[in-house]
């Protein structure tokens, strides 16, 4: 008999929702773990046994401890225990997800993490200020100038890889929606295809896509009425 | 429209920066362009697209002639603008860059996937990158960790340093270097204190495909005159073994960077 793996996240990592969804989705057995980012669990030495380099997602299975959100999609599923669905087996497929997985470090998930790390989560815990106009516009240019990459290069169908819905898209989705905490919203008018991927995403993910990001939506429309 | 992070990440240069480029190679080397290596005879090898000023390209280069992976020498002069045309963007690869395979009219990019993609192959012996899955998630965390950590701050510091004087012919200022340093040497200690801590190599006793990519992010940071020796000392013993457990391939790999950078280690092996 085996124990259910335990699975250390927090709704506000866009990787621990990217993951979260796709364990949910393929019936993925694992017991979670919630990590309070914003009490700073992640921080405590008690956390530090679980993952050295003290950051969400990361994973428990018996004696063997994992971080990093693909590592761990890939060990899952080669283990058996991810959707052959949304992660193939076959080498094309494979290599397809892969490439898409590979590439997001350093393009979107660094443009959008910058973005939400600048304007939204230092300036809500008073480490820094807010950036100036200027910076924002920087940091726009930066997010559209890859959101420009999902529209002409990489959506040339339904989904990021083909017709179906894979990891791919939940990692990319999920790391766009982040800065809607920084009151950006992708424009239909300059990126449509962006749009009605990221409407497809959700619904193809549904409901655990909602469940995982209602924290984001509920934060992004406090940040709103704060300012009114 | 490229990207401004990239092309900070000297992943992508503009065409007006082309020139520059070009002049400080031709002051930095006199080889000719096309290197000829690995032409083995064999049915259709892979077609390998890369430049050897680009980390992973150098980090793919070392582990196929490692893997003794027959290949098909693509030499993209990034310098040249090459991977800018709109041949390339159409034949080659869509995202402009470098490394990236044509494996039979399979098109790859992404140095990590195409690593993987091989190894499904048997291409790349186990020892490089294991196949039991366990063994593999523990370099698969390292491959994945250091994107936006070990790679993105070495990149960040060789450009400030190295790549935009060249360029822009400004120097950057002292408190921006001493800012991009930091960021790098967070990564490093992390390196030095957390990968190192108790092996030889990154993930265990024996060289694997993590310590070649990172050795190869460390490297670059070699023509910005960081000496990454001189604080940290069990990455310089580890270095060492990474290089002596590639070599030849790993000078061959790295003789831009040594010329460009007047430093190179001082023994033959």
């Amino acid at each position: 008999m085996s124990k259910s793996i335990k699975y250390y996240y927090d709704f506000l990592s866009q990787p621990s929702r990217a993951l979260w969804i796709g364990m949910k989705l393929g019936k993925t057995p694992f017991e979670g773990c919630p990590v309070a980012l914003r009490k700073r669990e992640q921080l405590t030495d008690e956390y530090k046994k679980i993952n050295r380099f003290q950051k969400v997602p990361a994973i428990v299975d018996g004696k063997f401890q994992l971080a990093e959100s693909v590592a761990i999609v890939r060990y899952l599923s080669d283990k058996g225990q991810f959707s052959e669905q949304l992660y193939p087996k076959s080498l094309e497929g494979r290599a397809r997800v892969d490439e898409f997985l590979e590439w997001q470090h350093l393009s979107i998930r660094l443009a959008c993490g910058l973005f939400f790390r600048n304007a939204w989560l230092y300036p809500v815990n008073g480490i820094a200020p807010m950036p100036k106009i200027e910076q924002i516009q920087k940091m726009t240019k930066e997010v559209e100038a890859n959101l420009g990459l999902l529209e002409r290069l990489w959506l040339e169908k339904d989904f990021l890889i083909g017709d179906q819905l894979t990891v791919a898209d939940l990692f990319g989705a999920s790391e766009i929606n982040q800065i809607k905490l920084c009151q950006y919203n992708v424009s239909e008018k300059k990126f449509p295809k962006v749009v009605k991927w990221l409407e497809r995403v959700r619904e193809s993910s549904n409901p655990y896509f909602d469940e995982a990001h209602n924290f984001v939506y509920q934060k992004s429309k406090q940040a709103v009425s704060a300012k009114v | 429209m490229s990207s401004r992070l990239a092309t900070l990440l000297g992943l992508s240069q503009g065409p007006e920066d082309q020139q520059h480029l070009q002049k400080a190679f031709e002051e930095g080397r006199k080889t000719p362009t096309r290197q000829t290596t690995n032409l083995k005879m064999s049915p259709s090898p892979i077609k390998y697209y890369y430049d050897l000023m680009s980390q992973p390209s150098r980090a793919l280069f070392i582990i196929f002639r490692l893997s003794g992976m027959p290949f098909e020498d693509c030499v993209v002069a990034l310098r040249n603008g090459e991977h800018l045309t709109d041949d390339f963007k159409r034949d080659i690869n869509r995202f402009q860059r470098v490394p990236c395979i044509n494996d039979n009219g399979n098109k790859l990019a992404e140095s990590v996937a195409i690593l993987r993609y091989l190894s499904a192959k048997g291409k790349i012996p186990e020892h490089l990158y294991p196949k039991y899955f366990v063994d593999q998630s523990r370099v698969d965390e390292f491959l994945e960790w250091h994107h936006i950590s070990l790679r993105l701050t070495c990149a960040m510091y060789f450009r400030t340093v190295w790549l935009e004087p060249l360029l822009t012919g400004r120097t950057p200022t002292e408190a921006k270097i001493e800012m991009m340093r930091m960021h790098m040497e967070r990564n490093l200690d992390v390196v030095e204190e957390v990968w190192l801590e108790s092996s030889d190599f990154l993930t265990g006793s024996s060289l694997c495909v993590a310590d070649i990519f990172a050795a190869c992010e460390i490297e670059q940071t070699r023509m910005a005159d960081y000496d990454v020796r001189i604080k940290y000392p069990k990455i310089r013993a580890w270095l060492k073994r990474v290089r002596q457990s590639c070599n030849p391939h790993y000078d061959v790999a790295h003789k831009f960077v040594y010329q460009i950078s007047g430093t190179g280690p001082q023994a033959k092996l």
